[in-house]
């Protein structure tokens, strides 16, 4: 932390950066997926591959128009977005308080540890049954889901973040008589930020993972049930849709934690 | 906690801190060995010593980040005084790297829960004389390395203490920039004369700021002699240099040293550490 404060400090830019490379790189960065897409529709169209099971990007395409359309699409991505979000905030804020106390006491740390330390290795897609008995089939259960994938690498990286700190940092709060909340406040959590927000990135994939599972099993709505009942219909295009609208979710929330992170961390270049 | 804070009813009388047959021992290193000292109020006061002899234990202990194994420090209060006993300048960086200047510079007030009348006050004040008002939008990485120790200066000036406690603040910088912090760090101090205990192992820092300067031995962290600075206040670091007095005692504390340092060394060697 230390040495990349000696460093020139880089200007805002308005360039959008893919990868964070340049000039012909990115050009091949663009192009690699759309030469996919167009190997992929002339290989369907040619019938050199099974359409039943890679069906062309347009007739794909042409799907996702017709579910737009009727709604169903902006239905289901709602349903999926609203139990992510849920599920964020509810795992979420605990696991960082959590995680900054245990990164502050050492007792506190003792005694939480082991218990993330047996928990954590359990497969979350395990306990679906498990969310599914307590919580039953409604969005109780789907929010569950999302709040335990999102907990444990939140808590685990404000932990690791706080213990990161510089102690130094530490003893100007101590010689400054900051309380236990202001250490708190204005040490531990910025201090970790760094830290925690590589968590929430963490968290959030995992919340999207378990999510699509959560609803594919008792769910009458979301973009995991509308994949599982376009399995069931043979319906293949609108499984694509569910499929594409998934990796688009995932790529968009990128993005904006890390537009986040750039007001939450401005001192990090 | 042996660290005591007496109220005093004059406080021109007397001692600022006395501290009495401290000391710490890390299981069997004994870093500071019965130390006693008796530091005026208002005074400057500089302890010069090898590395490793325990300087910063000494001063972490007055700040009250380690309990000494034994002894006492009794810290002058003025009566009804609402002051904090100390702020600490730390060696290396220490502001923090997510706060502006102002941010930074404003933290003890903030902390103690100042007015925030004062704290816009004394923090313009402060940065005002160290030449960081058009800074204090900053972020630490962006300033150099000597305007981030006069952000740590400044903030722990502004915390208003009764007593300061400095540990090589300049030790991390530039020739040149030490001589212009060591100038105006004299300036600021000069404004209201607070108690300073400061360490250093630069012979030279040692004559130019202090008004007392405490020569410490090594394994264990003893102190050695205690030599006045009859150079007049206030001082020119410049005008300094061309002083014999300036010279004198540079030379005479180096002399003095200089055996602490190959003592230092010898048993280093003895212990088949690095030299």
């Amino acid at each position: 932390m230390q040495g990349m404060r000696g460093a020139p400090v880089r200007k805002p830019t308005l360039r959008i950066r893919l990868l964070g490379l340049v000039g012909r790189d990115r050009l091949i960065s663009l192009a690699s997926p759309l030469m996919l897409l167009l190997l992929w529709e002339a290989l369907a169209r040619t019938g050199i591959i099974d359409v039943r099971f890679f069906p062309a990007p347009t007739s794909i395409f042409a799907t996702m128009v017709t579910l737009l359309k009727s709604g169903e699409l902006w239905h289901h991505t709602m349903a999926s977005l609203q139990r992510l979000a849920l599920g964020s905030i509810i795992g979420g804020a605990p696991a960082l308080f959590l995680g900054i106390i245990m990164g502050l006491s050492s007792p506190i740390r003792a005694l939480v540890d082991p218990l993330i330390a047996a928990t954590y290795p359990v497969p979350k897609s395990a306990i679906l049954p498990l969310a599914l008995l307590i919580f039953g089939l409604g969005e109780g259960s789907k929010i569950f889901m999302v709040a335990v994938g999102v907990f444990f690498p939140v808590a685990i990286n404000a932990t690791a973040g706080v213990l990161e700190i510089n102690k130094i940092y530490l003893d100007v709060g101590r010689t400054f008589k900051a309380s236990r909340w202001n250490t708190f406040r204005t040490i531990a959590l910025p201090g970790a930020l760094p830290f925690i927000m590589t968590g929430v990135r963490l968290g959030i994939g995992m919340g999207i993972v378990l999510i699509a599972i959560a609803e594919m099993i008792g769910a009458k709505s979301g973009l995991g049930y509308m994949i599982w009942s376009a399995w069931e219909t043979f319906a293949v295009e609108q499984m694509y849709v569910g499929l594409f609208v998934i990796a688009i979710i995932g790529f968009i929330v990128t993005a904006i934690l890390n537009e986040i992170e750039k007001i939450l961390i401005p001192w990090r270049r | 906690m042996l660290m005591r804070s007496i109220e005093a009813d004059n406080i021109s009388a007397g001692h600022a801190i006395r501290v009495g047959n401290l000391s710490k021992r890390f299981g069997p290193v004994t870093a500071v060995d019965q130390i006693s000292l008796d530091i005026a109020n208002g005074e400057f006061f500089v302890i010069v010593g090898p590395s490793g002899c325990g300087k910063t234990t000494l001063l972490r202990i007055l700040a009250g980040l380690e309990m000494p194994t034994e002894g006492s420090i009794d810290v002058v209060v003025p009566a009804g005084s609402t002051r904090p006993v100390s702020s600490v300048v730390f060696q290396g960086d220490s502001i923090f790297p997510w706060m502006t200047v102002w941010d930074n510079a404003a933290y003890g007030l903030r902390m103690r829960n100042a007015p925030g009348a004062q704290i816009k006050e004394v923090v313009g004040h402060y940065l005002d004389r160290t030449g960081l008002t058009k800074f204090a939008g900053h972020y630490p990485h962006q300033l150099s390395g000597g305007m981030r120790q006069r952000v740590s200066i400044v903030r722990a000036f502004a915390n208003d203490p009764e007593i300061l406690l400095m540990d090589e603040p300049f030790s991390a910088l530039d020739a040149q920039n030490k001589l212009l912090l060591q100038e105006e760090l004299l300036q600021i101090w000069e404004e209201h004369k607070k108690t300073v205990i400061y360490i250093t192992h630069s012979v030279d820092e040692a004559v130019i700021l202090g008004d007392r300067i405490m020569i410490m031995t090594a394994h264990p962290g003893r102190a050695k002699t205690i030599l006045p600075v009859p150079l007049a206040r206030p001082r020119s670091v410049m005008d300094l240099q061309k002083d014999p007095i300036f010279g004198d005692l540079v030379y005479q504390i180096w002399t003095s040293l200089r055996e602490e340092v190959q003592h230092a060394r010898k048993l280093d060697e003895a212990r088949g550490c690095k030299a």
